[in-house]
């Protein structure tokens, strides 16, 4: 529970949901009447994904999963298994190097509140590298029996590291036998219950050297812990021949203890004792061992190094019984011990509880997954396991401001649902630049997005409109290939050139090219800038065909007609006849369509470009005729005459 | 093979620190600029540990970061403009000069125009900046070109309306002359001497008209001009002809953000884009010219004297300009390791090339082949 900083204490909050944060804010209090505080707060759940150091480890989690789901499916499971392991590897890296970064981060930070959350970070970090580690062993690497306690005493070894720096502060005394850690670092720490025996003896030859007398009993020990024997997976002895083995070695330590060959030295007697692997000696020495866990390999190593993996639960169970007093375990104990267990699911679901962020259920689950680990344990609403926790993970990355681009690729892996999320999540993204609206419309277009690419196109090209960047608007429609916005475009430009008599963004009329048929409206603007350009170069015959065909194709809309055939003005009136009989007949036919539309439309339905009084209609029409007429009459003259 | 450094912030521009051509001295320093971050940043980072010469070909240290700097709204346009000043160009429309303070190690901003591109009642991204001391262009979402001078506050020259698309990309043609790119696929040419306000020549594609991101002008040879697009392919232009592309090439399967030309190798070019690739082009002019007999790998130099002797011969025009034919050889290399996320810029020089990704790493290649 925390309190809001902001809310006045004691006061009502309201509260909306988001997709990862809760707005919360003051209601009023409609009794005393008095004003409310105006801010909204924003409480985010999860503050992990806005850490710039917790950031490295979501960026390069995600590149070793998109590398996990391109492994081709059709190996059979047992050739892949190493490939897994090192996916697992890569996996722990990332998790240990921002450790790192954070441990450095928490020494070097001013503020102790910033280096009490970075040592909160540490150690969950510390913990999830721990379980995922296990899991490694137990689940991915699956080792047989013989090999799996080896694969455990590694695991035990690289998260209790604390015993190499005793060691080496002992090993740098002057005297490291009289030092007061010596028995400690050699007799129980690490070496002895880890089971490094070489280590042991090197550290026992020093504690021999001071104390000749008993020169033969150190010898006796050397001899035992040299004799000790370790299961090879690699080579040729089978597991029933090397516990009949250590069987006979174990019975040999046992015979020595009871000969009280080691009476007269208590911390030789205790080595003894503990490679019996006698179970109130080591739990003298608790502190040491640190947890249960730790305590369970040791016991193992030392009663049954043989265990199977059906087994452990039972050794697991009962070492956590035995080590702890008070009986309550924390989230961590349980969560081994369901490892232990092999109880996967187990696993993960207090996992998910325990954490708050679903990093880590969501990856770990998703390489177990591929492992073939996960049974098909369909949950109530039809996606698998994998999928449900791919899914919160990557829905919670989406309402990060920046990560949102990693979220697509683990929606990509969601067979059933990730595209259905995807589509909604990508619609709101905000897109401040025209560069973040086309990388968001590339994810879009390569997914076969229409809808979206459509409405993303729509609202850039809105704005572009609004801002009255035409020409951008224009790149946005012929994008999502839009006809019905061209035309709008379109439909601005002719009402610029109505109104100012040129034509505004000549650099993009002019060059439009295979665009123009994106939508009619647009061939007509292409087409009648070409007639402009045509007059202009004094290129009057095509320039006259190409006004006539604009009208009789039925490419400009009528309403545009008037100014066609005002545009055609001065074509009627040059010296030379330029329009045939056959065209003025034409012109003629249009001129009549127009009127009598003109007439017969009551309300404006039709867009009218240009607005003009009714008496300038009338003079137009007027002048219209009386050029047709004499132009018609000097084409039938021209074409009658024959030339001689 | 190249190092990741993850930085958490999505890189949207690189450039190096340009070296004093004199020494013949590796880059050590880099800028890079973060884009859609709450509060993006440009930073300053080293490379170069010239204790560690024993390690592997391509591997150094991890680049340190030097210093950084807020920098408000997403940095679409980075450039040095001397060895201690740094232009940005800003998605809220301001140009900033930062200038790097050597003893103290810090950064801050030393000139700034705020509102350099707008709309009437809005602001609008300023998409592109290019230097030249002290003259600085830039564009933007608005269609204006911008000529500033550092150290004086008003505007030297603005080219209203320049465009009705947006421009992407500004380059040098010559020292008054400069090309722009839009999103109509058009290149214009403007002639700042003239203060018109049309482009002098407008070359564009037919056919399609795909918007171009970035375009790069050879470094020697000043008439062969390189762009890239939505659709990914590499255009290489001359000028002079024409205004049509002499050669298209197929290079990316997304848009592509950045070409650039090797400073002094220019048969070297290099390109990046959305999707995830960077590749390193080779071209080989002569290639009925067995390599041991072209000595000097200085291309420059082949293609100088080449052009002396030729006068106007056809076979000797550049390599680039006949693009994947039978006349030149062109070889196409991926720089990075594996696919990422986009890569939104690059940057080479001498043997270095660096480039930031929207997965928030920085890849540094200390030994590029050219």
């Amino acid at each position: 529970m925390q309190n809001i900083s902001g809310i006045r204490p004691g006061k009502r909050m309201g509260f909306a949901w988001g997709p990862g944060d809760i707005l919360v804010y003051e209601t009023q209090n409609k009794a005393s009447g008095r004003r409310s505080c105006a801010f909204i707060h924003v409480v985010r759940k999860d503050e992990d994904i806005y850490s710039p150091i917790l950031r490295k480890l979501f960026n390069e989690s995600h590149h070793i999963f998109v590398g996990l789901q391109t492994i081709k499916d059709d190996l059979p499971s047992k050739s892949k298994k190493p490939q897994f392991v090192s996916i697992s590897r890569n996996y722990r890296s990332v998790i240990r190097a921002c450790m790192e970064e954070l441990q450095q981060a928490a020494v070097s930070a001013n503020d102790t509140d910033m280096a009490t959350q970075y040592g909160n970070q540490v150690s969950i970090l510390l913990a999830i590298e721990l379980i995922w580690n296990l899991c490694e062993v137990l689940f991915i690497d699956a080792a047989p029996a013989g090999s799996l306690l080896l694969h455990l005493l590694d695991w035990v070894r690289l998260h209790k590291s604390d015993v190499d720096e005793k060691a080496k502060g002992v090993l740098q005394s002057d005297s490291p036998a009289e030092h007061r850690d010596y028995w400690d670092v050699v007799c129980v720490l690490s070496y002895v219950l880890q089971g490094r025996l070489e280590d042991t003896r090197k550290m026992l030859m020093k504690q021999a050297m001071l104390q000749p007398a008993a020169k033969s009993m150190y010898k006796l020990m050397d001899s035992l812990l040299s004799k000790m024997p370790f299961y090879n997976p690699g080579g040729t002895q089978t597991l029933t021949e090397f516990d009949v083995k250590w069987r006979n070695w174990h019975e040999e330590v046992d015979r020595y203890l009871k000969d009280n060959s080691f009476a007269s030295n208590q911390h030789l007697e205790v080595i003894c004792k503990i490679l019996l692997g006698d179970e109130d000696v080591l739990l003298e020495h608790k502190e040491l061992l640190s947890t249960w866990y730790y305590f369970l390999i040791t016991r193992l190593l030392y009663c049954h190094p043989t265990v199977k993996p059906t087994e452990l639960h039972y050794y697991a169970q009962s070492s956590m019984m035995m080590f702890l007093d008070s009986g309550v375990p924390e989230p961590l104990d349980s969560i081994l011990l369901a490892a232990f267990e092999f109880d996967i699911h187990q696993v993960i679901k207090d996992c998910s509880i325990a954490l708050n962020n679903w990093w880590f259920v969501a990856h770990l689950t998703d390489l177990l997954d591929h492992c073939k680990l996960l049974q098909s344990h369909n949950l109530h609403f039809g996606s698998n396991l994998r999928e449900f926790l791919l899914l919160e993970y990557a829905s919670g990355l989406f309402t990060h401001h920046s990560l949102w681009q990693c979220a697509v690729d683990y929606f990509d892996h969601c067979p059933e649902f990730g595209r259905v999320y995807l589509e909604l999540q990508i619609e709101r993204v905000p897109l401040d630049t025209e560069r973040k609206a086309l990388k968001v419309l590339r994810i879009c277009e390569e997914r076969q997005m229409s809808e979206q690419v459509r409405s993303i196109c729509k609202i850039m090209a809105m704005r572009a409109v609004r801002n009255n960047r035409l020409g951008s608007a224009l790149s946005w429609s012929i994008r999502a290939k839009d006809a019905a916005f061209a035309t709008l475009i379109s439909e601005r430009f002719l009402q610029d050139y109505c109104a100012k008599g040129t034509f505004s963004d000549l650099d993009l009329i002019d060059n439009l090219g295979s665009t123009m048929l994106l939508s009619d409206r647009l061939t007509f603007l292409g087409k009648y800038r070409e007639f402009h350009k045509l007059y202009g170069e004094k290129c009057f015959s095509d320039a006259a065909k190409l006004l006539l065909s604009l009208m009789t194709a039925k490419i400009a809309p009528q309403s545009f007609w008037m100014t066609l055939l005002t545009d055609a003005l001065p074509l009627l009136e040059q010296k030379e006849v330029i329009f045939s009989a056959e065209q003025t007949y034409e012109l003629m036919y249009c001129l009549e369509e127009l009127t009598s539309s003109l007439i017969t439309a009551a309300s404006g339905s039709v867009i009218i470009y240009c607005r003009f009084h009714e008496d300038v209609e009338v003079t137009k029409v007027e002048m219209l005729r009386l050029a047709l007429a004499r132009n018609l009459a000097s084409a039938i003259v021209k074409e009658g005459t024959m030339q001689t | 093979m190249e190092s990741a450094k993850y930085v958490s912030q999505k890189v949207s521009k690189a450039r190096w620190r340009p070296v004093s051509s004199s020494f013949l001295q590796q880059p050590e320093i880099f800028a890079t600029g973060s884009w859609d971050n709450e509060e993006n940043k440009i930073s300053i980072w080293s490379v170069g540990n010239y204790e560690n010469s024993g390690l592997e070909d391509g591997f150094e240290g991890d680049p340190q970061l030097i210093c950084e700097n807020k920098h408000d709204g997403d940095v679409l346009g980075l450039q040095f403009l001397d060895q201690e000043r740094i232009v940005t160009a800003s998605s809220t429309g301001a140009v900033t000069i930062f200038r790097h303070h050597h003893n103290s190690q810090t950064i801050s901003v030393s000139q700034q125009w705020v509102k350099a591109h707008h709309y009437p009642c809005d602001n609008a991204p300023c998409t592109a900046v290019v230097c030249s001391s002290p003259e600085i262009i830039t564009v933007g979402e608005d269609g204006r070109i911008i000529v500033l001078r550092a150290d004086q506050d008003c505007m030297a020259q603005v080219i209203e309306n320049a465009d009705s698309s947006t421009i992407h990309a500004v380059t040098y043609l010559r020292t008054t002359e400069i090309l722009t790119v839009n999103s109509i696929g058009q290149i214009k040419l403007w002639d700042l001497r003239q203060q018109s306000n049309s482009a002098s020549q407008i070359l564009s594609l037919s056919g399609d008209r795909v918007p171009l991101y970035c375009i790069d002008r050879h470094p020697n040879q000043q008439h062969i001009v390189a762009t890239g697009g939505q659709d990914g392919m590499l255009c290489m232009w001359d000028v002079r002809q024409g205004s049509m592309p002499s050669s298209l090439m197929e290079a990316h399967s997304a848009e592509m953000w950045e070409v650039h030309f090797h400073p002094t190798n220019p048969d070297h070019l290099f390109t990046c884009s959305e999707d995830g690739s960077l590749l390193h082009w080779e071209t080989s002019s002569h290639s009925d010219m067995p390599s041991f007999l072209q000595g000097n790998r200085n291309s420059s130099v082949t293609s100088r004297s080449a052009m002396a002797l030729a006068g106007g011969n056809q076979s000797l025009i550049s390599a680039w300009l006949n693009g994947d034919s039978s006349k030149s050889r062109l070889e196409t290399t991926h720089m990075l390791p594996s696919q990422t996320l986009s890569v939104n810029s690059l940057d080479v020089l001498g043997q270095c090339l660096v480039c930031g990704t929207d997965g928030e790493a920085i890849f540094i290649n200390k030994q590029v082949p050219v």
